[in-house]
């Protein structure tokens, strides 16, 4: 797996695809191509309120991603020093091997060039020192990037927060 | 060369703070300017599609002028020399004909809106308007009904709030960046959210809590929550008696709209209206109840943003943390404010505007932004006097006025409509000559005083040069004026000699914007004593019982008029905004317009399945001055009295390629109806009927 995680907080998302936008914008992509993706669930009547889910959709970086060890080029890699799962589109064919491969739908179609583009975490961004931009740009900031131990954190701060209960405790 | 500019975005209105980078001439990345406390390096989409606007080629690139019928779409190119002299001709003749109040200019009021204005009062007119009164002209005279205050001096204090109430405003969707922030940061500190509106959206997702109410009936819900709140005295009896002028007729009026009687009317059960009042006054005066970005639904209006302004007063939620708050100017702090053209002396203009706002015919509404919607009547009815010009700087009147069938009856009678774009919008097609301007990337504008509780100045500065034959549009009107013989009233060449004009004697230079993108007159937050609040008011109190009302033959507490549900197949047609989009004006960029491209009308499950409407196919809409073809959306989160559509879409400008002819335009639909004392648009007062095709 990547070193990294990319840590969505869906109370704070609002499904407004700024991030989809910031991707495309910074990878330059036509339309078509969305490496990453708001997909909207709901909404839904829970406990006698409408609620609806925001799912983020990047790509997992996983540990043995099927997209590279199906690509036939050796287009699809993953980067050795943090595990960011990319392609070279030197070495793209536009087989789309990797877009059959990925249960995720992760890989994507451009259109304009005929080959396949990712979301590689903008590694691009991140060896200048930067964050990657759908990250650095969300509306809310709702998405927080980091090495995978840190990321944790958010959720049990906000857990302990939740739970202090300063009013009704006894102690 | 590799450069940062500070600026200020415009893909919408709101004027969001941003930090370009710039590589070799070209724009390389957008964001939200770090230094900017609440933005913190955040865009929304639309602002996130500026590059997206910037590089797209179906932009207007050079002056046109028609050759075809207006709205043939024909056009030859011009050159600013000739394009200009063009105009200058048609408005000389048309001035020495008809007199200078026959040309009228109207806009969206933006940073050079007092260049406009300018160009206007120098011509002997008194006929601009802004697109402000479709949006919220009764929320600014409710406002000045009440404080003396207009709406532009009142702010939102949602960072400290405990609870918030929304009426429809979507805030999540129908967004600005700082808003949402600030706000969403209050509710992970456990502000409690209350959203109202016949449609579930993603605000109403948010919220603690939701009610569906029967649309068009917010007024009865207010009326109840004040008769609770008086009955079990849940209001803030301190500042009430301090600050409220008339709350003993508020009192007997409201005596007989109870929990019970909102029930039947709103749809929303007693006990629950009951339980919000008390469980909101728990957390007084920290709460806020939103009194709207767009006002404009119904034609009692005014009477609607004046009870949610009552509910604030009494909860004692104004001038307070977390609350609504007054805007403060550079003056609280001994400092000056930008100067602007229109403080200049210009001829005395003795004829009334085209709308009569301010007049006794029509005496609410501000003057200062007009009243949009009563342009085509004005001008087919040639009351009060013969109009023949019209100059519509990045304004869009066929779309944004309702029933566009009149709108366009009306630019048939003008001798001359001119429009100021970037883009080919429905009203530069339909347009004689249309000078485009560039964009907000490739200009430097007028200063932004941003008045708020730390009054600052941004500016919006140039980052890249024009990638088309465009002009700032403060230099294409200067342009114009000279060849009018009003040119002394523009004493600039270039943008940056007007900056450096409006700066002088404030203290600050254009330098002093390089390092932030914003300069400050003060470093703290500016709280009024709520011992001392200067309401601008006769009676120096907040008017529950309004002289500005009642002197111009107007009542405060009107009955209140029951809303009638629709006869069977027929529908309240209801719309709004969605976060991709602004208005009428970005269905056309790439990156926006991928992403939502078309309208639907949402329609209630049940109600669709008695007219054998399906999800996804085609209906046509009709009202009583319109009809067109959209998608359905059945769903079961539309209260079924309402159909919804989203505003800004079924473009008729063929050279916005991906916009033309996608989805529906409200404004076809809706009929012109407005409230006749505050001045909006009642664009929620149409009623449809939808069948299936």
């Amino acid at each position: 797996m990547s070193k990294y995680y990319l840590f969505q907080d869906t109370r704070t998302c609002i499904g407004c695809h700024a991030c989809e936008i910031q991707c495309k914008t910074n990878k330059n992509l036509p339309r078509g191509a969305k490496p990453c993706q708001i997909i909207q669930v709901g909404p839904k009547m829970i406990n006698g309120l409408p609620k609806m889910s925001f799912i983020f959709m990047p790509c997992y970086h996983c540990e043995d991603p099927w997209c590279v060890s199906t690509c036939p080029t050796g287009a699809m890699q993953k980067r050795s020093k943090d595990g960011i799962v990319f392609v070279d589109k030197e070495l793209c064919v536009g087989c789309k091997t990797c877009i059959s491969a990925c249960p995720w739908g992760a890989p994507q179609w451009n259109p304009d060039t005929g080959k396949v583009e990712k979301c590689d975490y903008c590694k691009d961004r991140l060896d200048a020192g930067l964050k990657p931009a759908c990250v650095t740009l969300c509306t809310t900031g709702c998405l927080t990037f980091g090495p995978a131990e840190d990321m944790t954190q958010v959720r049990r701060q906000r857990h302990a927060e939740a739970s202090a209960s300063f009013e009704n405790s006894s102690f | 060369m590799d450069k940062e500019v500070f600026s200020l975005c415009f893909m919408c209105s709101v004027r969001c703070p941003i930090k370009v980078n710039v590589k070799d001439g070209h724009v390389a990345w957008i964001e939200g300017n770090p230094h900017v406390a609440g933005i913190d390096g955040s865009l929304c989409p639309r602002g996130s599609a500026g590059m997206s606007m910037l590089y797209d080629d179906q932009r207007v690139q050079s002056p046109l002028i028609r050759v075809g019928e207006r709205g043939s779409g024909n056009w030859r190119k011009a050159s600013w020399e000739e394009a200009i002299d063009y105009v200058v001709g048609r408005l000389k003749d048309i001035k020495d004909k008809n007199g200078g109040h026959s040309i009228a200019l109207c806009e969206r009021t933006q940073l050079s809106t007092h260049v406009s204005k300018t160009f206007l009062k120098a011509l002997g007119s008194p006929n601009h308007f802004t697109h402000d009164a479709l949006c919220k002209g009764s929320v600014n005279t409710a406002c000045r009904s009440l404080f003396g205050y207009t709406d532009a001096d009142i702010g939102i204090h949602y960072g400290e709030t405990k609870h918030i109430v929304l009426y429809g405003r979507n805030i999540f969707e129908s967004l600005a960046v700082k808003e949402v922030k600030t706000l969403m940061a209050a509710l992970e500190k456990g502000a409690r959210l209350t959203y109202i509106d016949p449609r579930v959206t993603v605000t109403a997702s948010k919220a603690h809590r939701y009610w569906m109410i029967r649309p068009g009936t917010d007024l009865a819900l207010n009326y109840a929550l004040i008769h609770v709140i008086l009955k079990e005295r849940l209001y803030d009896a301190g500042f009430v008696a301090k600050w409220v002028h008339g709350i003993n007729e508020l009192r007997d009026f409201v005596e007989h709209y109870t929990p019970e009687w909102a029930e039947k009317e709103t749809g929303i059960p007693a006990g629950e209206i009951i339980a919000f009042a008390r469980e909101i006054s728990r957390d007084k005066p920290s709460v806020i109840f939103h009194y709207g970005y767009r006002g404009a639904s119904h034609k009692n209006e005014i009477y609607m943003r004046r009870s949610i302004l009552m509910l604030n007063a009494l909860m004692g939620s104004v001038e307070a943390k977390g609350g609504i708050v007054f805007k403060k100017g550079p003056g609280e702090v001994g400092g000056k404010a930008a100067r602007k053209l229109v403080s200049q002396e210009f001829p005395k203009i003795e004829m009334p505007r085209f709308d009569k706002a301010g007049t006794k015919d029509f005496p609410l509404p501000d003057p200062n932004h007009g009243v949009a919607q009563i342009f085509p009547h004005a001008v087919l009815n040639e009351d009060p006097y013969p109009i023949k010009a019209l100059i519509a700087y990045r304004m869009d009147p066929l779309m944004s006025i309702a029933d566009t069938a009149q709108t366009k009856k009306a630019l048939d009678r003008l001798d001359l409509v001119v429009t100021i774009d970037i883009n080919y919008s429905d009203m530069a097609w339909y347009s004689d000559v249309i000078l485009p301007e560039s964009t907000y990337l490739e200009r430097t504008d007028c200063i932004q005083q941003m008045n708020g509780l730390k009054p600052q100045m941004f500016l919006r500065k140039k980052a890249v040069e024009p990638r088309y034959d465009t002009l700032d549009g403060a230099i294409i009107l200067k342009r114009i004026g000279e060849k009018l013989g009003i040119g002394n009233y523009f004493p600039y060449e270039t943008m940056e000699d007007l900056v450096n004009w409006q700066l002088q004697g404030t203290g600050f230079t254009m330098t002093d914007f390089e390092k932030k993108g914003f300069v400050a007159y003060g470093s703290d937050q500016i709280f009024w004593d709520r011992e001392n609040l200067p309401f601008k008011t006769p009676s120096k109190k907040i008017e529950f019982k309004s002289s500005l009302l009642e002197n111009a033959g107007f009542e405060s507490f009107p009955e209140y008029q029951p809303v009638e549900p629709p006869e069977e197949g027929r529908f309240r047609l209801v719309v709004g905004r969605s976060a991709v989009h602004t208005h009428v004006s970005t269905q056309n960029v790439p990156y926006l317009n991928e992403l939502e491209s078309e309208n639907k009308l949402w329609i209630n499950t049940k109600k669709a399945s008695r007219l054998g409407i399906k999800n996804n196919a085609l209906v046509e809409v009709v009202s009583s001055c319109g009809k067109g073809r959209i998608k359905a959306f059945v769903t079961d989160f539309i209260h079924p009295e309402a159909v919804f559509m989203l505003h800004g879409f079924g473009h008729e400008a063929g050279r916005a390629k991906r916009s033309f002819n996608k989805g529906l335009s409200d404004a076809l639909i809706q009929e012109n109806v407005y409230d006749k004392i505050g001045g909006s648009p009642a664009y929620h007062d149409t009623f449809v009927s939808v069948r299936p095709l």
